[in-house]
């Protein structure tokens, strides 16, 4: 293949994993934003969404869109009221303790990655996507006819990956309705500003954490089941979205939406089209140290504003 | 008694204890100890900065690794002596946390836990992108006939222990040493109120840099003896877990006591061990101590003793 | 005049996000006096020694202290120099002894010698009367006795310059006594800049009073003077 119609493929997938990163890079950024709180086990809640998807999928019978379907919404749910308890035993209990709270995350990341791997065991799984048309895509080149359209072998994709990647911009887009037009979000936003004054102002802060806990995680839960049918389910499948949730929300701006989204979407699409030219340990090292020095030298992220 | 006499009396004691254990337990259980008395020591070195300092670093495994591969490679590559390459490991790590502490100090808090925790994991990708010469993910392995310093044969599980034991016996004395001296209280001092200590006129950031070496050369040096006793070399040792036992083993044992990270160590260890007899997600066990601390006894064990019984224990 | 000044300022100025806080103000504090900052609530008292000690950097202008330039210095050295700050929110070392807070402050000048750091530590604290129970934890002090521990750490300093912010803050009347006599005894070895609300107290032992307004200086003059001076009266009362 040509680098132009290689390109386009590469930018294609690196398309779905933005689409995945955003949703849950979102839901950390969402957790720290109104609760300050930076959850470790945030990459768990994603892995349970697979793992959840899974194992809906697999009670589920007839046509597997069904069984897609029913994991869309019940994994979601389970892993946010999972969060939700964690948040209401354990946080609470350390009083979001910034520094605490990262030790009890730990905590949290150990016990769910290792309960799934005695329960759910080492093994990974697939989930069968909902539907999977290959869909050819066209190139253009300037031959000796002049300018056609031409169909390079193995320049494709399949119509669930262009599902994901609407599906992840209609879910970001209920998110920001819900922080912009709902009571809720209302809340959400009178907590992140001036916790003592919402609560002042009547607002159950506590509620609005348990709540802002498990939608966070939830998001997680979302991409994960998003992305389960193509990449499988496994017990240490965390890890990586974590860290590059990390990545995207400190680039992004600690607690800014808007800002994390561009990241992800940049993140996303260069860790594709980067890995072309570098090895990818050579681009995760870059990029962790990005990072580093990102939080050292320009805590407001790079599309923040200086706070004052 | 002084309290400086009591607790030199009581770690002694313990020294004391860790030689006679040496001719009576089982020798499954001595080449546990062996191992222990290595890591305790890193554990104390993360102590150094997390309990006296106050500084949550979730990048340790980068001063430990960096102590190990300072050795290993300079034995595999150079062909220096076991003895050399030690130093060299050491040093290793005490450039390393040197410019580490000098550009991650600019942070505290959470951005700190994070920059540590990245700069680690920077770390380990490196260990695996150079895998030409440090193998990667599979590591290797230090021939038994270099494992020798002074005719002493370091594959021999007495010469082993007693090789572990004065690792641990000089870098407990010296850390005793360390929390008694007036550096070690400014320290104190900047974890209760770095503003306080400050306005009294001391240098809070020189004081936390030195400390940050301190704390990475420690952990440095059981990287490096913890090699080259047990001949092995790999990157599991710079993964984030390596980073989270010893905030485990310390929060465990007490944060802020030189004795804590032993008994914390001690406890873990048997702790997963058994656990591992169990199940293969060992881990959890981990996790719910983790978890179990922060919510009842964010002090540890030596912490409580300290707090309900012994005022004076360092 | 003929006293020498300890420490000036020229121009010394601090903006925050565009208001204010302490606007061009030219100081002299001669050595050997007890002087007394006073000014209305937000009138930048704070803020100014905030910038004397460099715990906040100024906006522009300069600092002198013994002779030397000290704008650009770090506020640990500017300590270093032989300033000592008491702070107007209480800020001990809750967790720490008596003992331990005040052998902080000794030590960065005497050093690891135990014996002197003892002697030090025991005679600041008698001076405060503060010489009970200097095992038990700072926290566990009443809140005037907080405010006399950091008197000690102070004094344990010997500092050339004393500056105390609001020290009598939260003391009784039995207490505000003795301050005054502890004072004017530590004003045989220091010169001291005193913020204070409490007229009394400043009218008793000020040699000379500053009158800060909108981070300007309003007035400076010895204590008689001040009292007569309508714009003083007028800043406090609010009327013009």
């Amino acid at each position: 293949m040509d680098f132009g119609p290689y390109l386009l493929l590469a930018s294609l997938e690196g398309a779905v994993m933005a689409a995945v990163l955003a949703l849950t890079a979102v839901g950390l950024s969402i957790v720290f934003g109104v609760m300050r709180v930076v959850n470790v086990a945030h990459g768990e809640f994603f892995m349970l969404g697979a793992v959840f998807a899974w194992w809906v999928a697999s009670w589920a019978v007839g046509h597997p869109a069904i069984g897609f379907v029913l994991a869309l919404v019940l994994a979601p749910i389970l892993v946010g009221l999972i969060a939700s308890a964690a948040d209401m035993i354990v946080l609470k209990r350390v009083e979001y303790d910034p520094e605490r709270t990262i030790v009890a995350t730990i905590g949290l990341l150990y016990i769910i990655q290792q309960v799934t791997l005695m329960t759910f065991g080492p093994e990974a799984r697939p989930v069968q996507p909902p539907f999977n048309q290959r869909l050819a895509l066209p190139w253009f080149e300037f031959g000796e006819n002049g300018f056609e359209i031409i169909w390079p072998w193995g320049l494709g994709t399949t119509s669930y990956k262009l599902f994901v990647i609407a599906a992840a911009i209609a879910i970001l887009l209920a998110v920001w309705a819900l922080m912009s037009r709902t009571k809720l979000g209302l809340y959400m936003r009178a907590t992140q500003l001036d916790r003592q004054m919402a609560q002042a102002f009547g607002i159950n802060v506590e509620r609005v954490y348990v709540s802002v806990f498990g939608f966070g995680a939830g998001l997680a839960a979302l991409g994960a089941v998003l992305i389960v049918p193509i990449q499988q389910a496994h017990y240490l499948m965390g890890g990586d979205p974590l860290l590059l949730s990390f990545i995207v929300v400190i680039i992004g701006g600690l607690g800014s939406l808007s800002g994390t989204v561009v990241a992800a979407v940049l993140i996303g699409m260069s860790d594709g089209v980067i890995s072309m030219f570098f090895s990818p340990t050579l681009a995760k090292i870059l990029s962790t140290l990005l990072v580093a020095f990102i939080l050292i030298f320009r805590p407001q992220g790079l599309f923040g504003k200086r706070a004052a | 008694m002084r309290p400086e006499t009591k607790s030199l009396a009581l770690h002694l004691g313990l020294l004391a204890l860790l030689v006679i254990a040496q001719f009576v337990i089982s020798p499954f259980h001595h080449g546990n100890l062996s191992r222990i008395m290595v890591l305790a020591v890193f554990a104390m070195g993360y102590n150094v900065l997390f309990g006296y300092v106050g500084l949550l670093s979730l990048g340790h495994a980068l001063f430990f690794s960096a102590g190990m591969y300072g050795m290993g490679l300079a034995m595999q590559h150079l062909g220096v002596s076991a003895l050399a390459a030690i130093a060299v490991g050491i040093l290793s790590a005490f450039v390393l946390s040197a410019v580490v502490g000098a550009v991650a100090l600019r942070t505290t808090g959470v951005a700190f836990m994070i920059v540590t925790l990245m700069l680690a994991q920077a770390g380990y990708l490196a260990i695996l992108y150079f895998g030409t010469y440090t193998r990667g993910d599979e590591g290797f392995v230090i021939q038994p006939e270099f494992r020798t310093i002074a005719g002493l044969d370091l594959t021999d599980p007495t010469v082993r222990y007693f090789a572990a034991f004065l690792v641990l016996a000089v870098c407990l004395l010296l850390t005793l040493r360390l929390v008694h001296s007036s550096f070690g209280r400014v320290l104190v001092a900047i974890r209760e109120n770095e503003e306080r200590a400050r306005m009294l006129g001391y240098d809070v950031f020189r004081h936390k840099l030195i400390a940050v070496v301190i704390s990475g050369t420690l952990s440095g040096t059981a990287g490096a003896v913890y090699g080259l006793l047990f001949g092995y070399v790999g990157a599991t040792f710079a993964t984030v877990q390596y980073s989270i036992l010893p905030l485990l083993w310390v929060l465990l044992g007490g944060a802020g006591t030189v004795i804590g990270p032993f008994i914390g160590t001690l406890f873990m260890f048997y702790l997963i061990d058994f656990s591992s007899g169990l199940t293969s997600a060992y881990m959890v066990v981990a996790g719910v101590v983790l978890v179990l601390l922060t919510l009842f006894a964010p002090q540890g064990l030596a912490g409580e003793v300290k707090r309900r019984l012994l005022p004076w224990l360092p | 005049m003929a006293s020498v000044n300890l420490l000036s300022t020229k121009g010394l100025s601090r903006s925050f996000g565009g208001i204010r806080a302490v606007e061009n103000v030219d100081f002299e504090l001669p050595e050997g006096q007890i002087r007394a900052l006073i000014g209305p609530n937000g009138a930048g008292k704070s803020t100014f020694v905030g910038l004397l000690c460099g715990r906040i950097a100024a906006s522009s202008g300069s600092v002198r202290f013994m002779d030397r330039d000290i704008s650009n210095l770090p506020a640990h050295r500017r300590i270093a120099l032989g300033m000592a700050y008491t702070f107007q929110i209480t800020s001990v070392f809750a967790r720490l002894s008596l003992y331990e807070n005040v052998a902080l402050a000794a030590r960065r000048h005497i050093g690891g010698d135990r014996a002197s750091v003892d002697r030090e530590v025991a005679s600041a604290l008698e001076r405060v009367g503060l010489t009970e129970r200097t095992d038990q934890p700072a926290e566990d002090l009443s809140y005037g006795h907080q405010r006399l521990l950091e008197i000690a750490m102070g004094i344990a300093q010997h500092p050339k310059l004393l500056i105390l912010d609001e020290p009598t803050q939260g003391l009784a009347d039995s207490e505000i006594r003795q301050f005054n006599a502890l004072v004017r005894e530590l004003n045989a070895e220091a010169t001291i800049l005193l913020i204070e609300h409490n007229m009394d107290v400043v009218m008793e032992i000020a040699d000379a009073i500053t009158v800060l307004n909108f981070g300007e200086v309003l007035a400076e003059g010895e204590p008689e003077e001040i009292r007569r001076n309508k714009a003083v009266q007028a800043a406090y009362l609010g009327t013009d």
